[in-house]
C-alpha cells in the first residue's frame, strides 16, 4: 500500500525526522489558511500515488498566501496521469544546500532489508545505481541486529560528511530504518533529504510502501485503502475487500484463472497468439463457486471486456465448484459475450459434464483455448 | 501426502492434543511431539499472522527442513525467520509454495499427485498453478520429472533458483532443468549468472511468466511486481538467453524445448 507525501511526512516526524512545517488540505481556501500560518514563501504539493507529479505541474510555489490558494486550486483541479487530485500539502520553503538520498527496502537474494544512500538525491535513484552505482552505498541490514549506529555514521561519512554534522545524519538515517521497521514497510525514502543552509537535515520529500501482508498491524491504514482513497480502479476495490487479485490492464479479452503464474502465463500465452487481455484476476486457490461467481461479475462490470476467458487448473480448486460458479454468474449476470473456458484437474469430469450440458464449450490445452479466445474477440471487432 | 507415502508422525495444533487427525496423533506443542516421535521435517498451513511463529517454533526444535505453505505472510516476519534458519543450519521452501515432490517416492506439500511422473526432469518454480500446468504437459509428453521445487511466491523465500540448481547438478536422477521464474527481483538474473559462470553442466530450459504485466502492480504474487525498470520479464529472459538457456515463449512450448536439450 502506497501511502501518502503527508502521511509519510506524519509518520517520520513521529519518529524524530525533520520534515518542512506544513499542513494538509482539501481546498484552495484550507490551502490559503496553512499558507498565512507558515509565513510564505510556500510549496504546494500534489498529493497523488504516482511518480513524476513534480514535471506534470503538481508542485507549485507561491510567495503570498493569496497565491497559494491560487496555486491549490490549480493542482486541486488537475489530473496526473489520469489520476484527479483530490488534496494538496504545504509546506514551508527551505533553504537548500544540497540534496541526498536515503532509503530502505528488500534484498531478496540476502533475505534482508539493505539501506541505501547517496550524495546524489533529488534525482531517480534507480537511474543513479545504473549510471553511476559507485555513487551508491549499500548496507545490508542484518535482521539480528538491524540498522546500527556504528553503520549509520559510515554511511554518512561516505556520503561527505564529518564532525557533529555526520553524527547528526546517522541519527537521521538510524530514526529512518526504526520509521521503517515499525510501519512494516516495504520501501521507505527520503528523496531528497535536504541539507538545508544552516547544516541541518530535513526530509523534503519521504515515500513509504507498507507491506500488503502486513496491513494487519495497521487497521489505519487498511481502512483507508478500503473506504477507497486509493489509486485503485473500482474493479480492483471490489477484488480486494473479496480477496481477489485483480490488475487493470489496456485489452478487451477479460481473463479468470486460478493462481497467479498461471494467470500472468495466460496473459502471456493470449499476447503470443494476437489477442490484448483487459485484465489480470486470480481467483486463488481453492476457488468455490461463489468466488467464481464474484470473479466473473468484478470482470463483466468492465465495459471493455468483449470476450472472456476462464482458464482453471484444479489443485485444490474443485472443477466441479469452478463449473458451478460459472453457470450460476451466467444466469444473475446474464452473460451475452463469447466465453472460452479451459477446465482441468481435480473433478475435472464433474465440472465439464456441467458445462457442457449448459452448452458451454470446454477445452483442455491452454494454447488451444487461448487462440480461440483471440479468434473471438476479433470476430467481434470486426 | 500419507496416501503418496510421505511418513507423517504428528500433527501440532495448540488446545487439540490428544486427538487424532486420519489416525495421525495430535499434540499441542511440537516439543511435545519431539517426546514421543523423532521428526526431521516440518510442513506449516498457519495463517500468516502466526506463521512465523510456527516456523521458529520447528526451528527451536531443531527440524531442518520446513515447508511453509501459507500465503501473506507479512516481509519483516519472512526475514526474521530466514535469518534464524539460516543459524541453524535449516532449509526453508516457501512460503507461499505449494512444496516440493519427488514422483514416486515423497511429497511435502499440497500439488496434485497425479499430474506428476517419475522421471529426470528437474523443476523449480516461483508457482504453484503454473508448476502444475507444465508438470501436466512434460507428463503427457512422458517427460517425467526427478524433484519439484515450489520455492513461493514472496519476495522472501528460503531455498531460491541458485540453490535448487546446486541440488539439482548434485543429483543423478536429474538430467535437465526446467526453471519457471516471474517478474519481480532479480533471483532469474542471479541464476542466469551462475549458469554462464559455472558452466552448469546440465541442459536447463526457462519460462518467465509476466511479459505483459505493467510496471508498478502486483500480479497475484507478493513477489510479482515490476518496481521502476527492474524486474522485468525482458530483463530476465535476456540474461537466461545469455547463458544460453532456452527461453519459452509460453509454457506449451516447453516439452518440446526440452527434448531438444536432450
Amino acid at each position: 500500500m502506497k501511502l501518502y507525501e503527508y502521511e509519510a511526512k506524519t509518520i517520520l516526524s513521529k519518529h524524530g525526522i525533520n520534515v518542512p512545517q506544513g499542513g494538509h488540505a482539501t481546498s484552495a481556501v484550507q490551502a490559503q489558511e496553512i499558507a498565512s500560518r507558515l509565513k510564505p514563501p510556500v510549496v504546494v504539493k500534489a498529493q497523488v500515488l504516482v511518480a513524476g507529479r513534480g514535471k506534470a505541474g503538481g508542485i507549485l510555489f507561491a510567495e503570498t498566501a493569496d497565491e497559494a490558494r491560487k496555486v491549490a486550486d490549480k493542482i486541486l483541479n488537475m489530473k496526473i496521469k489520469g489520476l484527479p487530485v483530490k488534496s494538496v500539502w504545504v509546506e514551508e520553503k527551505i533553504q537548500v544546500k544540497r540534496e541526498l538520498y536515503f532509503g530502505i527496502t528488500t534484498d531478496r537474494f540476502n533475505r534482508c532489508y539493505v539501506a541505501i544512500g547517496s550524495a546524489v538525491g533529488g534525482v531517480d535513484i534507480e537511474e543513479v545505481a545504473s549510471k553511476t552505482p559507485e555513487k551508491v552505498i549499500k548496507t545490508e541490514i542484518k535482521p539480528q541486529l538491524g540498522l546500527r549506529t556504528f553503520q549509520t555514521r559510515e554511511i554518512a561519512r561516505r556520503m561527505g560528511y564529518g564532525g557533529s554534522q555526520m553524527s547528526e545524519l546517522g541519527r537521521v538515517l538510524e530514526r529512518l530504518y526504526t520509521a521503517g521497521m515499525d510501519s512494516d514497510a516495504e520501501l521507505i525514502e527520503m528523496n531528497p533529504l535536504s541539507e538545508t543552509v544552516d547544516g541541518r537535515f530535513i526530509a523534503a520529500d519521504a515515500r513509504i510502501i507498507i507491506d500488503d501482508n502486513a496491513l494487519f498491524r495497521h487497521q489505519d491504514y487498511k481502512k483507508r485503502l478500503l473506504e477507497g482513497e486509493s489509486d485503485l480502479s473500482p474493479q480492483e476495490l471490489e477484488a480486494m475487500n473479496n480477496d481477489l487479485a485483480y490488475v487493470r490492464l489496456d485489452g478487451d479479452i477479460g481473463v479468470i484463472g486460478n493462481g497467479a503464474g498461471l494467470v500472468m502465463a495466460t496473459l502471456d500465452t493470449i499476447q503470443y497468439y494476437g489477442g490484448k487481455p483487459a485484465n489480470f484476476l486470480d481467483v486463488g486457490g481453492g476457488a468455490a463457486s461463489e468466488k467464481t461467481t464474484l470473479a466473473l461479475k468484478i470482470v463483466l462490470s468492465d465495459p471493455r471486456v468483449k470476450t472472456l476467458f476462464i482458464n482453471i487448473l484444479g489443485g485444490i480448486t474443485r472443477c466441479d465448484e469452478v463449473a458451478k460458479g460459472i453457470l450460476e454468474a451466467k444466469e444473475k449476470v446474464g452473460v451475452t459475450m463469447p466465453m472460452v473456458i479451459r477446465l482441468v484437474g481435480t473433478n475435472e469430469e464433474e465440472g465439464k459434464r456441467i458445462l457442457t450440458t449448459a452448452g458451454i464449450h470446454v477445452l483442455e490445452s491452454m494454447d488451444e483455448a487461448a487462440k480461440l479466445a483471440v479468434a473471438m474477440a476479433k470476430q467481434g471487432d470486426s | 501426502m500419507i496416501d503418496y507415502g510421505t511418513k507423517i508422525v504428528a500433527g501440532t495444533s495448540p488446545g487439540k492434543g490428544g486427538t487424532q487427525v486420519l489416525g495421525v496423533p495430535v499434540y499441542n506443542t511440537i516439543a511435545e511431539a519431539r517426546e514421543k516421535c523423532e521428526v526431521n521435517a516440518s510442513i506449516i498451513f498457519i495463517p500468516a499472522p502466526f506463521a512465523a511463529d510456527a516456523a521458529f517454533e520447528a526451528l527451536e526444535n531443531r527440524i531442518r527442513i520446513i515447508t511453509i505453505i501459507t500465503e501473506h505472510i507479512p516481509i519483516r516476519d519472512a526475514i526474521e525467520v530466514m535469518a534464524y534458519a539460516k543459524q541453524m543450519n535449516a532449509s526453508v521452501i516457501g512460503p507461499n509454495t505449494p512444496g516440493i515432490i519427488t514422483p514416486g517416492s515423497c511429497k511435502l506439500g499440497i500439488m496434485p499427485s497425479h499430474i506428476f511422473k517419475p522421471g529426470n526432469v528437474g523443476m523449480v518454480s516461483r508457482s504453484g498453478t503454473l508448476t502444475y500446468e507444465i508438470a501436466a504437459g512434460l507428463t503427457k509428453k512422458q517427460l517425467g520429472q526427478s524433484t519439484c521445487f515450489g520455492l513461493g511466491g514472496d519476495p522472501i523465500t528460503g531455498l531460491n533458483f541458485i540453490d535448487a540448481l546446486k541440488m539439482f547438478e548434485n543429483d543423478p536422477h536429474t538430467k535437465a532443468v526446467v526453471l519457471i521464474g516471474e517478474i519481480g527481483g532479480n533471483l532469474e538474473e542471479l541464476a542466469a549468472d551462475y549458469i554462464a559462470r559455472e558452466k552448469y553442466p546440465k541442459p536447463v530450459v526457462a519460462y518467465i511468466a509476466g511479459r505483459s504485466a505493467p510496471p508498478g502492480r502486483r500480479m497475484g504474487h507478493a513477489g510479482a511486481i515490476v518496481m521502476g525498470s527492474a524486474g522485468t520479464a525482458e530483463s530476465k529472459i535476456e540474461a537466461l538467453k545469455k547463458a544460453n538457456v532456452r527461453v519459452a515463449e509460453k509454457p506449451g512450448d516447453i516439452p518440446e524445448l526440452l527434448m531438444n536439450a536432450f
